[in-house]
């Protein structure tokens, strides 16, 4: 996030305008595009049946011989130091083997924080882990017992005594802005970006919009709580842990307790749930060392509340967005800046105008984020970063300025839709939003809205419809690597450190070898979730399944010459080079000529070979660059206000989507929902109350933050484009991340058109609009 | 005494402290029950007590002393319980974390709608309960879901309701 970062990914984004395209990445189209195998059917989560059955293993579930169990304690202060500890009554309680507290821990450095120029960086916070007596936020860790069984160890953790010594802490938002920093970079984009005058063009427009929007603290709330299991042997280390990054933690656990990255092993083979924020915490560091300090396999389960004191979540925005436009209704200024919340000790901008720098074309942009210092726990991603909520602020003053116009909201998009990036001026290499408005639109009956706000009712509710732009950007992360491998009994199997936390990772992996190496899908099995596999990137920024498949991609093309080596003079392959054979019908294919051929079966038997395996990595993901590569959605609403509860009921809600090819329907649909009921959490109800005068959160409980319940979930309609995009491996786009923007905007906006009230700060709860 | 759980007799635990979900899932490992808040608000630990959903969190070991507990093991102990079949159809899970809590709870739920048990949504009170979508929503809405399987769960819980009333 520096300024050399940014001179860097200038120039070679320069750079690669001048490059051909077909030299990149995707330069030829992945030939998998648009050929019907196993990608692209329905095909069942191939993990689905040990889920139902409770059988699927999570972290918390290893069973082991000796095991004991931690708990912390955290700090009831916002920031100071401990003046006294008393630990006696605790380790003198039934069952306590240890307490750690910074007087006994052994000396850890912090993780480095999380880079984009560095996969291994895995820190959430730079704050050193039981150090020393100094408290930085409410909630920190300041202690941890280690018992015989959980309930000891919870007792044990009561007894604790502690008195701090507290100092002056910025709790405030609205006083923390008057030290808020410019930080050059939000990920690999410039932050300040000034394209024309646009304030001046804004002043002088005919038709303008200006105004702030605000949303809250909010955490991702996993069912699954954080947890790992830990077992030390003689210099190696176990931990079975529910991380979205299993090999980037098991590298900075080796860099942290001095060992070999080969002498760490963290096993992830099921996540429950994730969505941001099962990265790297204190709490794994506690746990490891307690482990090692007690000489016995250790779990560390946090509470619930332990959840929200130490893993952060979404950092609360103000965001300014103000639009220009001509009498038709171009755009002629968009401006959008605000704060968020980054202590210094945190690594995660919450990068709020990303989406914008591509949603619109106009005469003039201004862009800024600035970064408010708070002292609290270090926020971090949650689904859709960034855009989640920068969306609703400038989907939202889209809907307004389509009012002021008196003009359809969907036209004033269509109006405004760039045909290439409207700031760099990259060509996008798919983009199709104006044929997803088109469909959702018709689908939806978008044209049964009335066009005056509060004119539809039935009894006390007052009905609205609404809708609103969604985007994420395409991500492909550097180093992704497997190992493919046939068998003699014409099996395959892939193997990476992947995660599956939900989104149906094994299934869509196994159907993509399926089709690279022209097998039926069950003759296909998927090892992931091991950090001693082959190195996956992390699961983040809707990424893994595209970086996995152009590591695929990578090694089914280094797979042909060591078959064709095998194969030998005997092979009806004989006499071919790699470039002139291709996989196909179980086996290699001449290429000019498909009658020869030989199946893997044949090679690795007349070989007398079990296997064969390789190890490949995708190229660098360079067509990011030189492509502006983007997915978009169009959400539409459809609700009821009451006039007595201002309660706001979702009838309906769709979501179309243009996200170049679509791997799985059933995951994929189930992805959208997931996101789209999330971006319902955010429009209606989730919120994490953050006392200002104490620094302290107040609802650390799922009864109350309320994360959508079954009640508050309408059928929910998805659809999508399915063009392929021609830059990308399967012609594919992450699809994680996109179903919760666009959302509450769309709700807002509903909420609006039934009301005539404009609802400007998340969430919109009932009080809102009484 | 003794709890019979999945039909295998098992002495209640010594600590009176043990909740019905730790002595579950620390000490007989039958991790198919979920720990999600340890505090009621989830519904990630639902089992069967005398057929009965309850929470497991909220519920110490020794209360359940001489009666019978069936968790997500018991429920498919026989090859795949209709619940569990439907939800993989539906795709009524993503990381599959609330999922068997969901199955408990659904399986109970079905045989409260069939003794006729009303709900906040049941508008007629006289006759029998007709089993729609809002009903299975209110019904299921104490356990959450952070993936968003939410339709996919109602769908399958439909599904049963229908061959079961077929």
């Amino acid at each position: 996030m520096s300024r050399v970062q940014n001179v860097l990914v200038g120039s070679v984004r320069t750079a690669l305008g001048w490059v051909p395209a077909q030299w990149l990445p995707g330069g030829t189209p992945d030939p998998l595009i648009g050929r019907h195998g196993e990608i692209g059917r329905q095909a069942s989560r191939v993990d689905g049946a040990l889920k139902v059955q409770g059988q699927a293993r999570f972290s918390a579930e290893v069973a082991m011989e000796g095991l004991c169990y931690a708990a912390l304690v955290h700090s009831t202060v916002t920031r100071g130091r401990i003046a006294r500890l008393d630990t006696a009554a605790a380790e003198a309680a039934p069952g306590v083997l240890l307490v750690v507290t910074h007087r006994n821990m052994p000396r850890v450095a912090s993780p480095s924080l999380i880079s984009m120029t560095d996969p291994t960086a895995t820190g959430n916070s730079s704050l050193p882990i039981l150090q020393d007596d100094q408290v930085h936020y409410n909630g920190q860790v300041v202690a941890a017992v280690v018992a015989e069984t959980q309930e000891q160890a919870d007792h044990a953790a009561s007894l604790i005594a502690i008195d701090y010594e507290a100092a002056p802490a910025e709790t405030r938002f609205e006083e923390a802005k008057a030290g808020a920093r410019v930080i050059p970079s939000l990920l690999i984009e410039r932050n300040h970006l000034s394209f024309g005058r646009a304030e001046r063009e804004l002043a002088r427009s005919p038709h303008k919009v200006d105004n702030r929007y605000r949303t809250p603290w909010q955490n991702h709330n996993a069912i699954e709580l954080h947890a790992l299991t830990v077992a030390w042997g003689d210099d190696e280390l176990t931990v079975h842990d529910t991380t979205q990054m299993i090999a980037a933690e098991a590298a900075t656990l080796a860099k942290l307790f001095g060992l070999k990255r080969e002498q760490v092993r963290v096993l992830s083979p099921f996540v429950g749930g994730g969505f941001g924020g099962k990265g790297f915490w204190d709490h794994q560091v506690a746990a490891v060392a307690a482990a090692r300090m007690v000489g016995r396999p250790l779990r560390l389960q946090l509470s619930r509340e332990g959840v929200y004191r130490i893993i952060g979540g979404r950092s609360p925005t103000e965001q300014r967005v103000a639009i220009g436009a001509d009498e038709d209704g171009r755009f002629t200024a968009l401006l959008h800046d605000g704060w968020s919340v980054m202590p210094p000790y945190g690594a995660c901008p919450e990068a709020y105008t990303l989406g914008t720098r591509a949603a619109y074309r106009a005469k003039s942009f201004e862009i800024l984020q600035r970064h408010v210092d708070m002292a609290v726990v270090p926020n971090t991603f949650m689904r859709a970063p960034g855009e989640a909520i920068g969306t609703f602020a400038l989907e939202s003053a889209v809907d307004e300025l389509a009012h002021a116009l008196a003009l359809d909201p969907i036209e004033l998009r269509l109006r405004n839709l760039p045909d290439k990036h409207p700031i760099t001026g990259a060509p996008f290499s798919q983009h199709a939003p104006a044929k997803s408005w088109a469909d959702g639109a018709a689908r939806f009956g978008w044209e049964r809205r009335s066009t005056t706000p509060g004119a539809r009712r039935e009894g006390e509710w007052r009905i609205g419809m609404g809708c609103g732009s969604g985007s994420f950007p395409y991500v492909r992360m550097p180093g992704a690597a497997v190992r493919l491998s046939v068998r003699h009994d014409g099996t395959a199997s892939l193997a990476c450190s992947g995660q599956e936390m939900g989104m149906g990772t094994a299934t869509v992996l196994a159907q993509q070898v399926a089709d690279r190496l022209g097998l039926p899908l069950a003759a296909v099995s998927i090892e992931i979730g091991d950090s001693a596999l082959p190195a996956a990137p992390l699961a983040g920024g809707s990424g893994q399944t595209v970086s996995i498949a152009g590591a695929i991609l990578a090694a089914a093309e280094k797979l042909p010459a060591e078959l064709l080596r095998l194969a030998g003079n005997d092979s009806p392959l004989a006499g071919l080079r790699p470039g002139e054979v291709r996989l196909a019908r179980e086996g290699l294919a001449g290429a000019e000529e498909p009658s020869r051929h030989e199946s893997f079966r044949s090679i690795l038997t007349r070989a007398n070979r079990d296997e064969v395996s390789v190890t490949a990595s995708g190229t660098p993901p360079l067509e990011m660059l030189k492509f502006a590569m983007h997915s978009t959605a169009a959400m539409f609403c459809e609700l009821r206000v009451s006039d007595v509860t201002g309660e706001v009921r979702v009838d309906r809600l769709l979501g179309s989507f243009d996200c170049g090819a679509i791997l799985n329907p059933r995951t994929a649909a189930s992805q959208f929902r997931g996101g789209m009921i999330m971006g319902l959490g955010l429009a209606l109800t989730e919120e994490t109350l953050f006392d200002e005068r104490s620094g302290r959160i107040m609802n650390p409980t799922l009864a109350d933050y309320h994360v959508p319940a079954h009640m508050d979930v309408p059928e929910i309609e998805v659809m999508w484009t399915d063009i392929p995009d021609p830059r990308s491996p399967l012609g594919a786009r992450g699809i994680g991340e996109i179903g919760i923007t666009g959302v509450a905007a769309a709700v807002a906006n509903a909420v609006f058109n039934a009301t005539g009230k404009r609802v400007r700060d998340l969430p919109i709860t009932l009080d809102k609009l009484l | 005494m003794a709890i019979r759980i999945n039909g295998t007799e098992v002495a209640p635990p010594e600590d009176a402290r043990v909740s019905l979900l730790d002595l579950l899932r620390e000490r007989l490992h039958l991790t198919g029950t979920k720990l999600g808040c340890n505090q009621g608000a989830c519904g990630a630990c639902t089992v069967l007590v005398d057929g009965n959903r309850v929470l497991s969190c909220l519920t110490l070991a020794v209360q359940v002393d001489g009666r019978t507990v069936t968790t997500i093991e018991g429920l498919g102990a026989d090859g795949l319980h209709p619940l569990q079949a439907a939800f993989l159809e539906h795709d009524g899970l993503q990381c599959g974390y609330c999922t068997p809590g969901q199955i408990c709870a659904a399986s109970a739920m079905l045989a409260e709608v069939e003794a006729g048990v009303p709900s906040y949504v049941t508008r007629d009170l006289s006759g029998p309960v007709r089993l729609s979508r809002d009903e299975v929503r209110e019904r299921m809405s104490g356990n959450l879901c952070r993936c968003g399987a939410h339709n996919g769960i109602v769908d399958a819980i439909l599904a049963v309701a229908a061959e079961r009333a077929a």
